[in-house]
């Protein structure tokens, strides 16, 4: 299912999306074979290139990618949030109930409701010109005709106690200029759990944020899941975020799942080669000695008329021709455990020790868009000297 | 021989001295009143008098928040935003107060590097041009010829391929642009280079690859870096030496190790125990020290310790009496163990790893 042009709606039998959830009983959230392309003046961008994913309840999934992953993208999909001029397809079930093409009416009983959403950057998820108190009440309100005013209130002010948000009453009054970038983001995460949803899907949450107030925010999102008993999509490039609060994770690249697991599974013993590049290009808090990182050479591809074969190929260390043929479907190696990788076999055992695999090189010589750095060989010295004078 | 010959042999010069010495600098920024005449109503303390070295060939390590002053206080070193009061000495010579073209001749020595890629390069010219153009400002090479070897040496020397140089920043993505502003830093052939959080605009893979590289340059060149930012585990992994700033001062400092394992400020415990460690296990096990609050206005920062009002240990483990101390008397950065100073009454060390 992962050749050509991917038109079909229902996943082929076997899939990743049945292979990773055999049981959907109490799945929530079931992504299946999503695509998502845009039409620019440069050609159709295919951002969103089948992914697949089931969110049981009480479950944190992390979807971690790197910018242009298309991580975003799918989330905006799943909430109905994408353009017009997006050609969505696949299927995105909540509950059962299928989202991709309902009208918006229908949706927004579900938007706020049962799938919530938390965006990046709190300084623009926030109305300016209402106060945070109208804004909490009015996704209340959406939702249940028969709550008043003052009851929307109160609620509104239990929700920011909840958040940590101090003098709560005085502050349900206040606008959202008068909140800290940490305050708004409570704000916006009291909003979201004003419905007890059952799903919260936070993109970025703490991304816009500093590591203190990271960790404060963190705290309450564990608030907000304990209070609603909500799952959670965690969306996030930030592979330390992704340790401490997700069950599974789901890594990206260019568009596609590309590795999917345990937690325990992703961060020990990886079996994509993109994620042992990520984590061996993170430099550690915790490193007993000094350790030379080990980047991933290149930039992602352009998701503009993609060549056939696996995306990742032109900057893996395993490459081999044989990548380039078809681009290897994500599959099972073991423990629920999924990679897309035809030489996944032989990371079994390189465990957390990227310095295997790829290189300490402090070269970056290849254009964005690959061909015109290709033929020529930089004179730039040894992987490790790339600075040599 | 090679292009940096002078650096190396200052480098090799043997000096205790430091070679960027800071005393009581300090930034204000004026706020002005709303009426006719703009009168100055107050002033945002954005650097409130900090001490820093940064030896030759080590590389001091700057972090802290949003809004603590870091940036600021890059800039006023390198007269871009020039102090308000103290002193900067570089190789022993007064900055500060310095007018633009008695700067000049020191701006060959002293370079920057900028947080964002996109905004720092002329996307209107090429490559060759913008690590060019200081070579030429400054009247350092002379023809055609030695010019073109001579920025051909210089993008090799970052790690882009030199036959691209006749391309515009647009065709390269942020990583490369960030070595193109690194390649036109060390164009003059400084001795140090002030970093303003250079890796933060980029993804973790890319980022990497420049952090190589300034540690590559660094050895190679001997040269010494103030390394500005806000990630820790990107400042460690470079620093040999750390400051942490909180509202506009230096609160702790010391060596990498030690600072990592016997952090005695409450600040840097908390700083320290909210960063994510990418590995699960001991993310489940860690106990995080959460701040109550946010970080005060620096135009109005709290008597006393500026921190007292996030501290936890002010809030859960100081008496009344002990907590007054802590209103209405600043502590001084001050010497706890070797080479560790540490800006808190009560100065313990925490392990928080």
């Amino acid at each position: 299912m992962t050749t050509g042009p991917m038109t079909t709606l229902s996943p082929a039998p076997g899939s990743a999306a049945t292979a990773s959830s055999p049981n959907t009983k109490d799945a929530l959230l079931e992504v299946t074979d999503l695509n998502v392309r845009f039409p620019t003046e440069d050609g159709i961008v295919h951002a969103v290139r089948g992914v697949n994913y089931t969110l049981r309840s009480g479950e944190v999934l992390a979807v971690v990618g790197e910018s242009g992953s298309g991580k975003s993208v799918t989330s905006l999909a799943v909430m109905g949030l994408l353009p017009a001029s997006a050609d969505i397809t696949g299927s995105v079930r909540y509950r059962g109930t299928e989202l991709l093409g309902m009208k918006d009416k229908s949706f927004s009983r579900i938007r706020g409701k049962g799938v919530a959403m938390i965006f990046q950057d709190p300084m623009t998820s926030l109305d300016p010109v209402y106060k945070i108190g109208f804004q909490i009440s009015e996704t209340l309100r959406a939702h249940d005709d028969s709550m008043s005013k003052k009851a929307a209130r109160d609620r509104g002010i239990e929700l920011l106690n909840l958040v940590g948000i101090p003098n709560a009453s005085d502050r349900i009054d206040q606008y959202p200029h008068e909140f800290s970038g940490g305050m708004r983001q409570r704000v916006v995460i009291a909003i979201a759990m004003a419905n007890q949803p059952d799903v919260i899907i936070a993109d970025e949450p703490t991304t816009a944020l500093d590591v203190t107030v990271q960790a404060q925010i963190l705290e309450v999102l564990n608030t907000a899941m304990a209070e609603t008993g909500a799952a959670m999509v965690l969306i996030t490039h930030d592979l330390g975020v992704v340790a401490g609060v997700a069950d599974r994770v789901l890594v990206m690249y260019a568009g596609r799942p590309v590795e999917m697991g345990h937690v325990d599974e992703i961060y020990y013993r990886p079996r994509m080669p993109y994620t042992l590049g990520l984590l061996g290009s993170m430099p550690r808090l915790d490193a007993t000695e000094h350790q030379r990182l080990t980047p991933i050479k290149g930039s992602p591809p352009s998701l503009v008329n993609m060549p056939p074969g696996c995306p990742f190929g032109p900057r893996c260390p395993l490459h081999i021709d044989a990548c380039d043929e078809i681009e290897p479907p994500l599959i099972e190696v073991g423990g629920g455990h999924l990679a897309a990788c035809i030489r996944s076999e032989e990371l079994r055992g390189t465990g957390t020790h990227a310095e295997k695999i790829f290189d300490a090189t402090a070269i970056d010589d290849v254009l964005i868009g690959g061909a015109a750095g290709d033929d020529t060989v930089a004179e730039v010295g040894s992987s490790s000297g790339g600075a040599q004078v | 021989m090679t292009i940096l010959e002078r650096d190396t042999s200052s480098k090799a010069a043997p000096t205790g001295e430091p070679i960027l010495k800071v005393t009581g600098m300090e930034k204000l920024f004026p706020i002005r009143g709303g009426g006719l005449i703009r009168r100055v109503v107050g002033h945002v303390r954005a650097v409130d008098g900090i001490d820093l070295e940064v030896h030759p060939g080590k590389v001091l390590g700057l972090v802290g928040e949003s809004g603590c002053g870091k940036s600021t206080t890059g800039r006023a070193i390198l007269n871009l935003q020039p102090a308000t009061a103290g002193s900067v000495l570089f190789r022993g010579r007064e900055i500060v107060g310095l007018s633009r073209s008695e700067m000049r001749p020191l701006r060959r020595d002293i370079q920057i590097v900028f947080q964002d890629p996109y905004a720092s390069l002329n996307p209107r010219l090429p490559v060759f041009d913008i690590v060019a153009e200081p070579l030429i400002i400054h009247n350092l090479v002379k023809g055609d010829a030695a010019l073109r070897t001579r920025v051909k040496d210089l993008v090799q020397m970052v790690g882009l391929n030199p036959e691209h140089t006749n391309r515009y920043p647009a065709d390269f993505s942020g990583g490369q642009r960030q070595r193109i502003g690194i390649a036109r830093a060390l164009a003059l052939e400084p001795a140090m280079l002030i970093l303003d959080e250079p890796v933060s605009a980029l993804d973790v893979s890319i980022q990497a690859g420049v952090i190589n590289l300034l540690e590559d340059l660094q050895d190679q060149l001997g040269l010494s870096y103030l390394f500005i930012a806000h990630d820790l585990s990107v400042v460690r992994h470079i620093s040999d030496r750390i400051a942490v700033m909180y509202l506009g001062k230096i609160i702790e400092l010391a060596d990498r190790d030690t600072l990592f394992a016997r952090p005695m400020h409450p600040y840097t415990q908390a700083l320290l125990s909210a960063i994510p460690i990418p590995d699960p296990e001991r993310e489940r096990r860690r106990e995080r020290i959460i701040l109550t609050g946010d970080i005060p206005s620096p135009a109005n920062p709290p008597s006393g310790c500026r921190f007292r009002t996030r501290c936890f240990k002010f809030r859960d483990e100081l008496t009344e009496d002990q907590q007054r101390k802590c209103i209405d008397l600043e502590p001084p950065l001050a010497q706890q163990e070797p080479g560790h100073t540490s800006a808190c009454h009560y100065s313990a060390v925490r392990t928080v790893l």
